[in-house]
Parts: structure tokens; sequence; C-alpha cells
């Protein structure tokens, strides 16, 4: 077939200048330094000065967009193998699990990573690597609550704290992590007698967000709550004087739940040794640092400081068992937590 | 050739050429015969995609549903369906049945005014309520202090009838704005026509000038029920659970966009039944009523109705428009040390650049399906046309992905082609182009710059027609001569509607907008997805500015 019949008569007309026009509109690709490029869900303002260092340190610049996680990966199945991303990287455990089980990430062996990220906060395949942790626990009000009334998740189901508790909704990724973990230690009757427990002891219906949970909390709505504790660093930035303290539960069995804000390199990356290389500066102690400062969560590097602010809130055994599972039951978390009316 | 032609006799040419125009127009009638199933094709693409869902049921999801939360969902979402249906009505058809027939302090700016919360996002709406009036919200917190107790009388915002009045309050302009157009151009002719013979002002409103306003009214009311059936931001930000809750929830909790696509496709069953039903009560009408009334007298009210009047238009154009703006100002100040920088330039830019042409290709298509349906008016072609606005009801983020998995498989197609026969590697070239954007608003807004564009054609009757085709002006030149000049004020209409909502739009943008590309919509997901409301508000507010632009040219445009 020769390509003067391709572009010749009506047909080829009408494809020439369909080419045409798609080209004209097509965003240039090749340039000069190397680059890769990044499906976030983690925001550009979480991000962004993370890829700028990152840039400066290794010359290699990074391309990014942002979305919410179930659009990236409904997006990189759809690509395929002539996708253009390098790297994913989302703000939970669970949707990472999810990209690797659809064979999107690409195992990756790399001594700095290994060293550098604890081994339950990865997967074993080495298809993703958590890169902050994200602790959800309690925080009280401190007119209302004494801390030796608090102990563990599973306490917050116990008449005691009837109208007493607020919750986000059960549709926040947060949520279902950590119900799936508690469905892997407790079981699933267990759980889901506990989450019934909750629902029964709530103040107000579930609302949208954390901080509107703390500021509930703060307000005298309701006594106590769960979240996550940059919600509340940011909260206490902005209002010092609020009578909010954190508490953690669960020090006596299986700490305080963990989730991950973490990466993975993509199945059909160009660009594979740029990508682990961008995923190794994540985990370095630089970097690290950046996440603490950016947005007060905790380093994944047991090798980094906390920093003075975090360390003023106390130190906690966060739960040692794999992330992983947090994926595996999140759909299991999902059904209980409707099973037992929490929306 | 030209020679030829010379030596044959002139009347041979002129019987030739009469039969080629002949020939020309019946090809070009044949073509408006097919260009709305060509339009509904590409548009129902998405939907495909999404009804192809059912080659892959999950029983066991769908049994968890039905057995948990389904009920409950489905009572919800009609509830908060007839609340918002309702609420829209009254609003709007009052409102603009007020603004252009009565004389009252103010109306001339209501009569403005009152399109300005088209503008607003609801979601923006959404969350300065919240702000506003939750326990924790400065309403609350003061009355507590007032009062000095608990204020659990108070109603709670976070509940069914709060997500219907914020959303009444964002969703009323579609109808203010159309019933207004049908009232201006007919209702005062009308009232006066009903009082000569013997009905009261009342009587005459209710049984000459609403009913022969209703496609207008229907057509506003449909925009805003498919608004609320799509949407999902404002229904998360007060936790409120309906049928897109749930599609997002089966998606994103359970990883199964197999299910959370089956729940959209009911949605679209839903939204066709209606539309269908509707159409059929309408067949038996016909609307004819063409010239737009010379200025005509408005009737002067005084005393307490003319403060009702007054007092009831404030306290509207207060709650959609005024507190949203001051509320967002306040934290707009308080965030404007972090958030400036000359990147809103670009981001307001960007969101321009796109709604503008989002909205010509959008209107221009609309005009032309209408005219289609002008021309060929049976069953199929009706209902091939029907079938292209039912994508406005979808929640965004679920055409979002009907849009870009066939327009991703389409692009590998090309590259396999391309690299087939010149063997180099090209990576995707669709993708991350203006051009899968823009296709992916006419997608989502056909059905916004359709409904006026059909009410209004509907006012041109068919003796101007048959008097243009006595006069030999058909095709394209009656297209520019007659219809153009008749539906200029609808076209305006429709395209603004249009630049509005893609300024608005957030799961499509975000989806498909090229790397470095992002929007002022953009910029507020980022934000609020983080609960960072307040931060959002400087991009929440240059949106809105923004989007008033073409709100104050069609005001403009409509006065004079």
């Amino acid at each position: 077939m020769s390509r003067s019949f391709i572009f010749s008569g009506h047909v080829g007309r009408w494809c020439s200048s369909f080419l045409l026009i798609v080209f004209l509109f097509a965003v240039p690709i090749s340039s000069q330094a190397e680059e890769i490029v990044v499906y976030s869900s983690r925001i550009e303002q979480l991000i962004k000065p993370l890829f700028d260092a990152f840039t400066k340190e290794t010359g290699i610049t990074v391309k990014f967009t942002t979305d919410k996680e179930g659009a990236l990966l409904t997006r990189l199945l759809a690509e395929g193998k002539r996708t253009p991303a390098d790297v994913l990287i989302t703000t939970d455990a669970g949707n990472l699990w999810e990209a690797a089980r659809n064979g999107l990430l690409k195992p990756v062996t790399s001594p700095v990573l290994q060293a550098n990220i604890p081994e339950n906060l990865q997967d074993p395949q080495g298809q993703w690597f958590g890169l902050t942790v994200r602790a959800r626990t309690i925080v009280y009000n401190t007119r209302k609550v004494k801390p030796e009334e608090l102990s563990t998740y599973a306490d917050l189901a116990d008449p005691k704290w009837k109208h007493r508790l607020c919750l986000r909704t059960s549709k926040k990724v947060y949520n279902q992590s950590l119900v799936a973990m508690m469905i892997a230690e407790l079981g699933e009757t267990e759980t889901e007698r506990i989450v019934k427990g909750w629902v029964d002891n709530l103040a107000t219906d579930p609302v949208a967000d954390d901080t509107l949970a703390l500021e509930f909390v703060a307000a005298g709505r309701c006594d106590v709550t769960l979240v996550n504790t940059y919600y509340y660093g940011r909260l206490m930035r902005e209002n010092p004087t609020l009578p909010l303290a954190i508490f953690w539960p669960n020090q006596a069995t299986t700490g305080v739940h963990i989730n991950v804000s973490g990466a993975g390199v993509i199945q059909y990356s160009k660009h594979g040794a740029a990508a682990v290389r961008l995923l190794e500066f994540l985990s370095s102690e630089q970097a690290q640092k950046l996440f603490v400062e950016l947005n007060m969560e905790y380093p994944a590097n047991p090798k980094v400081e906390y920093g003075e602010l975090l360390n003023s809130w106390g130190s906690f055994k966060g739960d040692p068992r794999s992330i992983v599972q947090a994926g595996e039951l999140q759909a299991d978390a999902v059904r209980l937590m409707d099973r037992a009316g929490y929306r | 050739m030209k020679n030829d032609f010379s030596s044959v006799n002139p009347a041979a040419i002129s019987d030739i050429q009469q039969h080629s125009s002949y020939e020309a127009g019946y090809g070009i009638r044949r073509a408006w015969r097919v260009f709305p199933f060509l339009v509904a094709g590409v548009v129902l693409v998405p939907v495909c995609v999404v009804f192809a869902s059912f080659l892959s049921p999950d029983d066991e999801i769908w049994q968890h549903l039905i057995s948990t939360t389904l009920p409950s969902l489905l009572t919800n979402t009609l509830w908060l369906s007839l609340g918002v249906i309702v609420g829209t009505s009254l609003l709007g058809v009052s409102l603009a049945w007020f603004t252009s027939v009565y004389r009252f302090p103010g109306y001339r700016f209501f009569s403005w005014a009152l399109f300005l919360p088209l503008a607003i996002p609801a979601y923006v709406i959404a969350f300065v309520a919240l702000g506003t009036f939750d326990y924790t919200g400065p309403v609350q917190t003061s009355l507590r202090h007032w009062f000095n107790s608990d204020l659990l009388w108070f109603p709670d915002i976070r509940s069914g009838p709060g997500v219907a009045i914020v959303m009444t309050l964002a969703f009323y302009p579609y109808v203010y704005l159309l019933s207004r157009d049908a009232f201006l151009t007919q209702g005062k002719r009308l009232l006066e026509v009903a009082q000569s013979l013997g009905f009261t002002r009342q009587q005459g409103f209710f049984r000459v000038v609403l009913p022969m306003a209703r496609p207008w009214i229907v057509a506003g009311i449909m925009l805003a029920l498919m608004e609320t059936l799509a949407d999902f931001g404002t229904v998360s930000i007060f936790n409120y659970d309906t049928f897109t809750t749930a599609i997002y929830k089966t998606w994103f909790g359970m990883f199964s966009l197999s299910t959370a696509s089956q729940l959209a496709s009911l949605l679209i069953l839903i939204v066709l039944v209606i539309i269908m039903t509707e159409q059929r009560f309408r067949l038996r009408m016909r609307f004819s009523e063409s010239r737009k009334s010379a200025r005509v007298e408005r009737i002067p009210l005084t005393g307490w109705q003319a403060m009702a009047v007054t007092g009831f238009a404030g306290t509207v154009l207060f709650f959609a428009f005024a507190l949203p703006i001051i509320q967002l100002g306040i934290w707009a100040m308080d965030a404007l040390t972090i958030g400036l920088d000359q990147r809103y330039l670009e981001f307001a830019w960007h969101s321009i650049l796109l709604s503008v042409l989002a909205a010509l290709i959008t209107c221009l298509v609309a005009a032309m399906l209408a005219y289609a349906a002008r021309l060929h008016s049976d069953g199929y072609t009706r209902f091939a046309i029907r079938l292209t606005t039912v994508g406005y009801a979808l929640p965004g983020a679920v055409l979002a992905v009907g849009i870009f998995i066939p327009m991703a498989w389409l692009d590998n197609l090309l590259s396999d082609w391309i690299e087939n026969i010149s063997g180099v590697e090209t990576g995707l070239l669709i993708q991350g182009t203006l051009t899968v954007m823009l296709v992916a608003y006419m997608t989502r807004f056909l059905a916004v710059s359709y409904f006026p564009l059909e009410s209004a054609l509907q006012r041109v009757t068919r003796s101007i027609d048959e008097a243009a085709a006595g006069f030999g002006v058909t095709g394209w030149s009656m297209l520019r001569m007659i219809y153009f000049p008749m539906l200029k004020s609808s076209l305006f209409t429709a395209a603004t509607l249009v630049f509005v909502d893609v300024m608005k739009e957030m799961p499509i943008t975000l989806m498909t907008r090229p790397f470095d590309w992002d929007t002022l919509a953009v910029r507020i997901f980022s934000l609020t997805s983080e609960g960072q409301w307040d931060q959002a508000a400087l991009p929440a507010l240059t949106l809105i500015l923004t989007g008033l632009i073409p709100i104050i040219l069609l005001i403009r445009h409509s006065e004079t």
C-alpha cells in the first residue's frame, strides 16, 4: 500500500485533514532533558515542591496531572501500553493495591527503597511504596473528656459514648482502610458489632470531612472523633486555643491505624530508571522532611526526625501489620459499613 | 469546458441548473435527515460504554446494595428531585413573571440581578451554606451565645430539605432564564387577551399565560432536574446519600466501575422516561407566537404587594448570590497572602478559552439539531435528538470515563496504524489535546444549549416557513435569513448557559485536560479535596466573576 494511495482521494483528504487537526491540537511531546510523567491524586500544593526539589537535584523534569484515584486508574487502564505516565502517586494504600491488582504497576527492586521504607509500608512484590504515614487517631474535647476514659477504637462503640461521637463519612477511604484493618484483626462479626456501636453513639450524622468533625468536637456538638493527625495540626495552627487534644488508641494492642500516601512505577513506563529515581528521592531524608513540613504527615522513612511539631503530639506505636490488607479488605469494609448503617 | 458550454443553448443550461439545484436541495435535505443520527451516534458513545457494563454483571454487589442502601438512596433521590422541581419552578416562574410584567421597587435591578446566581457553582453555594448555617457556623454560634443553650431545635442544614434548598438556589436561574424569555415575548399580551375574554388577572395567568409558556418552563425544570441527578459535589459536601453517591461509592470504595456504570445507566433510563413522557404531552400542543411584543406597559404594584414582591426577590438574591459572594470574599481576604499569584491569570484564561470554544461548538451543533428536527419531525429523528441530551444527567465522572475509554481506544488504534505504515513510535496523539475536551463538553452540555433553542424554534410558525419557501428561500439561506434573526436571543442564552456550565465543570476537565493546563475549577477541586474551603474561596471568587462576564453581556443583549 503506497503512501500516495492513502493520501489521495476523498477518504485520504479527510484522513489527512483529521490528522492535521489532531497534530495542531497535540501538545508537543519531544524535549531535550529527560522528563517523567506523574499521575497523582496527591494535590498539587502537597507534591509540586517535592518535584521541584527532585528536578533541582537530578535535572530530570516532572510533568504531572492530578485527579481522583478512581479516574486515574481508569485512565491508566484505558491508555494501556502507550500511557505517557511513569509514576502513580496516591493518598492511600487501597488504591495502590487496586492499581497493582490490575497490573498497572511494575515491581521495583531498589536497595535504596528497601532501606528507606519499612517492610509493612510496601507491597511485598515491590510494586508500590508508602512515602508518608498518615495516622488516624482519636481527638477529644479537653473540657469534656479525660484521656483516661479513652482506650481503643473499639471502645468508642461502648454505650458510655452515646451521643458523644462524631465521624467522618464512610465514603472516605481513610475510614474504609481503618475498618478493613479492624476486620483483619477482629473478624467481620466483631467489627460489624463495633461499627454498629459507633453509629449508635453518633451525636450527629456523619460529616463530609475531618476538619468539620474536629470543629464539631471543639464547639461541643460531640466529644470525640477519629481523624488523620495532619487535619488536627492544620486546624490548631490556625486556631491554637481550641480545646482539642490527640489520644493515641490501641497502644496495648495493634497500635494506631496508619495508612500511607505512596507511589509505584507504571508497568509500561518508558523511563523506568528515572521513575525509580523519583521514588528513591521521595524516600530520602531531604524529601521526607519536606513532606513533614508541607502537610505535617509522618515520614515513612524511620531515620527521619519528626520535628518539633509532630513530637509535641507525643510518640505512639503505629500498627506494624502490612498495609496491603487495607486494600484487600477495603470492599468488604465498605459493605460492612453499609450493613451497619454507617453513612 | 467553458467553450463546450457556450455552444449549448441557454434553455438547456437553465434546465440543467434547475435540475441540479433540485438534486442539491434533495441532497441537503437528506443530509439534515442523517445529521441528528450522526450527532446522536457520537454523543451516545459514552452512554453505550456505560451500558456495556452490563456485560460484566456482579450479582453479589447488587444484592448487597438492594439489601442495604439502595432503597433509602432511591427515596432520598426521589424526594430531592421533587424538592428541586417544586423549588426551582416556584422561584423561577414567579420571579420571571414578576420581573417581566409588573412594576415594583427595584424591578429593573432584579430583572437582571436574578440571573447572576447562574455563575455560582452549586458546590460553592453548598459549602458557603454549610459554613454559615451549620453547628459551628456564625449563625448558630451567635444564637447559642444569645440564648445560652445547646440550640438543638435549630434545623440541621445537613438534611434532605437543606440540600433541596441549596440546589434550588443554585438551579432556579435555569427556570427563571427560560420562562422569562417566554413571558417577555408573549406574557403581557396574552394576559390582556385573557382579560378581554373576561378572565381575572389571576385566572388569565394560570389558564392562559402559564400553559402557553410551558415548553420554556419545562425545559428549565428539565435542566435543573438533570443537574440534580448528576450532582456529586453538593450532596457529598452535605454527606447526603443519593443515587450518585452510591455510584461513586461502588466505584471508588468497592473498586467496581462496572456496577457503578450499571447504576449510572439506570439514571439514564429514568431520565429517558421523563423526557419521553414530557414530549408525549407536548406533542398535542402547537405553539405559535412569533413577534417579540412591542414595549408593553408594566402593571404597577403598590402597597404591600409591591413590598412583598421586592422582599421576595431580594431574599432570593441575597441567599443565592450576595451571601455566597460575601462569605467567599471574607475567606479570600484571609487566604490572599498564600494563594494569589500570576498563575490565576493563566487559570482564568484556560477557563475562558475552553468555555468559549465549547459554547460555540455546542450551540452550533444544537442549532443544527433543532433545525433538523424541524425538517424531519418523524419519531425516529425526534428520538435520536432526545438521546443526544441524556448525557447531561450522567454524573460527570462517569461520563468522563465513558468518553475517555473509547477515545483512548481510538487513539491506540490510530497509533497502531501509523506505526504499521511508518514504523515510527508515536505514543498517544489525540489524548491530552483540546479536541478531546471539547468533544467531551459537547457530549455533556448539548442539552443545555438544545432545550432553549428547541423552545424558541417552536415560536417560528409553519406559515413563516411556508412563506419563506414561497419566496424561494430554503436551506442555508432560510437558516441565515429567517431562523438566525429569530433565534438570536435564544442562541445567546444557550451559549451563555454552556459557557457558565463549562466554567464550573470539574470531572471531565480533570480527566481530559492537557498537562500543565489547569483551570479555575481544577484549582477549586484541588483545594476542596483537602477540605480547605476557605482557601478555595479565591479561585471560586475568580471563577464566579469570570462567569459573570457573559451573563452581563446576555443581560445587556436582552435589555436592548
